[in-house]
């Protein structure tokens, strides 16, 4: 028997279905991946094992736990086994955890819980697990609290949570997407072997295919509620039988055809440089220790100088951290630098009033990583389009607006039907395709792109990616593309620079810096990054 | 006809627009002229003649009420036009410019929160003299530091979203921005903080009028009435229900009407009705 069987689980909640004839299955000490786009119904199968659905939910089907079946278990039985038998990890662990309570008061809360132990017990067993995971007493104390923390040493303490009374089945929801490539590779680590170690089952929901290549026994594909295809996890990802496999497969590792046709060689451009920076600084003031005293600053960029190529495209890539909003925001005009020098078509920025910034934000414009928080969700697209037509010389009249409004909206894909709709309205990937229009709606020859795809699904990133690459090639508008993800670097940049605490340590062509990376943060990103294809030799050479 | 298909909204418009009309009527028409005195009527309890009885005076309620409401609904009002007026922009000067700036702002703002509204109100009168227009004055100034601490709260929360950042590389100003996506942004709060002030206001106005600091007798008001009314609970309990129901119907139809607007303003909710 099975340690968790999901048979013909559907799900609706109101009149919406949500799943249909899930079937599902996770053996003691297996990992399953549950994988598959944002809505196709992967954290309600979680939540429908967990009992955390909500009140409008209507369940049919069985999902047995040790042959229990957990759709007729009462919310007081339920109760005993959350936490207890069956283990959950969150995606997001700035908000897993209570800021209120230090990280020894929240793990042994559980055991506490469940296991009846006393206070010294518990915590005994709290220094344990929290030790397994990675954040040993000596240099992390129970009586931390979690903004005490990084990301990273965040969501091992929910880990701990999780695992602190060794569950049978664990269920980890995106468990590394909010974490860069060093951490996730850190954090897939401590989850596969606290499996092995403790026999647990691990339900393991994602969309990246190439973490699951690495992790995963076996697959299970959603996609809109149905099970698409499932199987043993290298042989489903590397036979690709179904179609919509094969299709998210390429959306994963797709590079757009006019880049791969005409991607610069050589780090020498002809052309004078449209962006030059030249010893940037930044520094923060250091924490107020008292009225007078404050802690050292922090140095965010430390002596950064580059020069960017009309119509090139550079990756910024590097860890969470490392400087590389605040690199960019300074490139942006947005933030002051400390020290330094930032030149854009030959004229300084620095220092300059916004007045005179003008001219030169009308061609330099930016794209954010959130599609959902980049616009205001009180305008309609038509005025959040418009919005850097604020920097043109003369204003233009309501109707001429509304025209190159739905221009924009055309160069990015969509109809003008957009116009007099408001951003909620609209796919992850239509905003983000707004937040493009915004972008290039005062023809600008640089946009700073800060992580832009990183919040889409594959199939819609490979869409925004080829969009990039054909504004680029069509417009020859210069990227400045900020991103941890080097799948991302490979498929749309000319360059790489590689970040690290404030610093450039490498800087070079984009295949040759990702092929053979010389410095030690190149490195360690290039070997942390998940890849499909590598992932997926790996494995079948594995199994011979 | 989007509003009015908005339940609240339509709910809350008309219980205000009612009230309104109320206190309007009573420059025309009462059933009983509140300034005479019929001793030998004293509280009686509400018949045909007094629907909801009279006082310990003779007076009618239900006129004074009437009456009563101009004095509440004008000094709540005003107070809530002038706490806003002068708080929501301090709040959203404080939050724009931050730093020591909005360090000394907001500490001066804790200076007037600290010092109770009765007490400014009888600094107030004290030199002025009593009456409604310095009541109203002294309830407004207490509203101002409520106002700039939500105005201020709100914005500080919005100014870090990534819209703001979008519209600041549009090369938009403090100012522009702060009109254009902080406001809109913050407006359900300070509707909600509106009409709770409001309320606040008429008990507040209502203490002062006992207090002898606020409308002057023979002019009722509904606080007023209601202190009245406190020492004839047992004897005369109408005293007490039916000014006390005006105030709850009339905050019950503001507060349904700010939810409205509110909805009204939200493009979320919009699409939902």
């Amino acid at each position: 028997m099975s340690l968790l069987e999901i048979e013909n689980l559907s799900l609706s909640i109101g009149a919406v279905p949500v799943l249909s004839d899930v079937d599902l299955s996770v053996e003691q000490g297996e990992i399953v991946a549950l994988v598959g786009e944002s809505g196709s119904g992967k954290s309600m199968t979680a939540l429908t094992v967990m009992q955390l659905l909500p009140h409008a939910a209507r369940t049919s089907g069985r999902v047995l736990l040790d042959g229990a079946n957990l759709l007729e278990a009462s919310e007081e039985h339920m109760c005993t086994l959350r936490g207890d038998d069956i283990g959950m990890v969150f995606q997001e662990p700035m908000t897993a955890l209570n800021p209120l309570k230090t990280i020894g008061e929240q793990v042994a809360e559980g055991i506490r819980w469940h296991a009846r132990a006393s206070r010294a017990e518990a915590e005994e067993r709290t220094r344990r697990i929290l030790d397994r995971v990675g954040l040993p007493e000596a240099k992390f104390p129970l009586s931390r609290y979690p903004h005490e923390l990084s990301g990273g040493q965040r969501q091992r303490v929910v880990i701990a949570i999780a695992c602190a009374l060794k569950p049978r089945l664990l269920i980890a929801d995106e468990p590394t997407t909010a974490l860069d490539v060093v951490l996730q590779a850190q954090v897939l680590d401590l989850l596969r072997d606290l499996v092995a170690e403790n026999r647990m089952g691990l339900l393991l929901i994602s969309h990246d295919l190439a973490v699951v290549a690495d992790m995963a026994d076996r697959i299970t594909i959603l996609r809109n509620g149905q099970v698409m295809e499932d199987g043993e996890a290298a042989q489903v990802l590397s036979v690709r039988t179904h179609p919509y496999t094969r299709q998210l497969a390429q959306a994963s590792t797709h590079v757009p055809e006019i880049r791969a046709a005409a991607a610069h060689n050589t780090l020498d451009s002809p052309q004078a440089p449209l962006l030059v920076v030249q010893n940037l600084t930044r520094d923060y003031p250091g924490r107020r220790l008292s009225l007078l005293r404050r802690g050292a600053p922090t140095r965010a960029v430390d002596d950064v100088s580059f020069s960017i190529a009309p119509g090139r495209s550079v990756a910024l890539v590097g860890r969470s951290g490392c400087g590389k909003s605040t690199l960019a925001r300074m490139v942006l005009a947005l933030d002051r630098p400390t020290a330094g020098e930032i030149r854009f078509r030959g004229e300084t920025l620095t220092g300059r009033s916004e007045v005179e910034l003008k001219p030169a934000r009308r061609d330099m414009q930016v794209v954010f990583q959130d599609p959902y928080g980049s616009f205001d969700p009180r305008q309609k697209v038509v005025k959040l389009v418009t919005e850097p037509l604020h920097l043109l010389e003369k204003s233009p009249s309501r109707a001429e607006r509304r025209d190159m409004a739905a221009a924009a909206l055309a160069e990015v894909g969509l109809g003008p039907d957009a116009l007099d709709r408001y951003p909620h309205e609209f796919s992850g990937g239509q905003r983000q395709r707004i937040s493009i229009a915004r972008a290039i709606i005062t023809r600008p020859r640089l946009v700073v792109a800060d992580e832009p795809v990183s919040a889409l699904d594959v199939s819609i990133r490979a869409q925004i990616l080829d969009l990039f690459a054909d504004l680029n090639a069509r417009l020859g508008i210069a990227y400045l593309f900020i991103t941890h993800d080097l799948t991302v670097a490979r498929a749309i940049t000319d360059e790489v620079m590689v970040m690290e605490e404030g610093r450039v340590v490498e800087r070079g062509l984009t295949h040759a810096v990702l092929d053979n990376p010389q410095s030690g943060a190149a490195q360690e990103l290039v070997s942390a990054a998940p890849d499909l294809k590598r992932a997926l030799e790996r494995r079948l050479r594995e199994q011979g | 006809m989007k509003a009015l298909a908005n339940r609240s909204l339509l709910a809350g418009c008309l219980i205000t627009a009612l009230v309104a009309l109320m206190a309007l009527a009573s420059f025309l028409w009462t059933p009983y002229d509140v300034t005479k005195l019929v001793v030998a009527d004293r509280t009686q309890a509400p018949s045909l003649i007094h629907w909801f009885g009279t006082d310990h005076f003779g007076r009618d309620i239900a006129s004074m009420i009437m009456v009563g409401a101009r004095n509440s609904i004008a000094v709540a009002l005003v107070a809530v036009g002038i706490g806003m007026g002068i708080g929501v922009p301090l709040g959203l000067f404080a939050a724009a410019r931050g730093g020591l700036l909005d360090e000394a702002l907001m500490r001066l703002n804790d200076l007037v929160f600290a010092f109770p509204a009765l007490l400014s109100a009888i600094m107030i009168t004290a030199i002025f003299g009593p009456g409604a227009i310095n009541a109203i004055i002294a309830i407004g100034i207490f509203n101002v530091p409520v106002f700039a601490r939500v105005a201020r709260a709100g914005a500080l929360s919005v100014w870090p979203r990534e819209f703001i950042l979008a519209a600041r590389a549009a090369g938009k100003g403090q100012t522009l921005i702060t009109v254009e996506h902080i406001l809109p942004n913050i407006a359900n709060q300070l509707l909600v903080q509106g009409t709770i002030q409001f309320a606040l206001g008429i008990l507040a106005e209502a203490g002062l009028s006992y207090l002898g600091l606020g409308a002057q007798p023979p002019m009722p008001s509904w606080g007023r009435m209601l202190f009245d009314a406190q020492t004839r609970m047992t004897i005369a309990p109408w005293m007490a229900l039916f000014p006390g129901m005006a105030i709850v119907i009339t905050v019950l139809g503001l507060n349904l009407l700010g939810d409205g607007i509110a909805d009204l303003l939200d493009p979320k909710s919009r699409r939902r009705r």
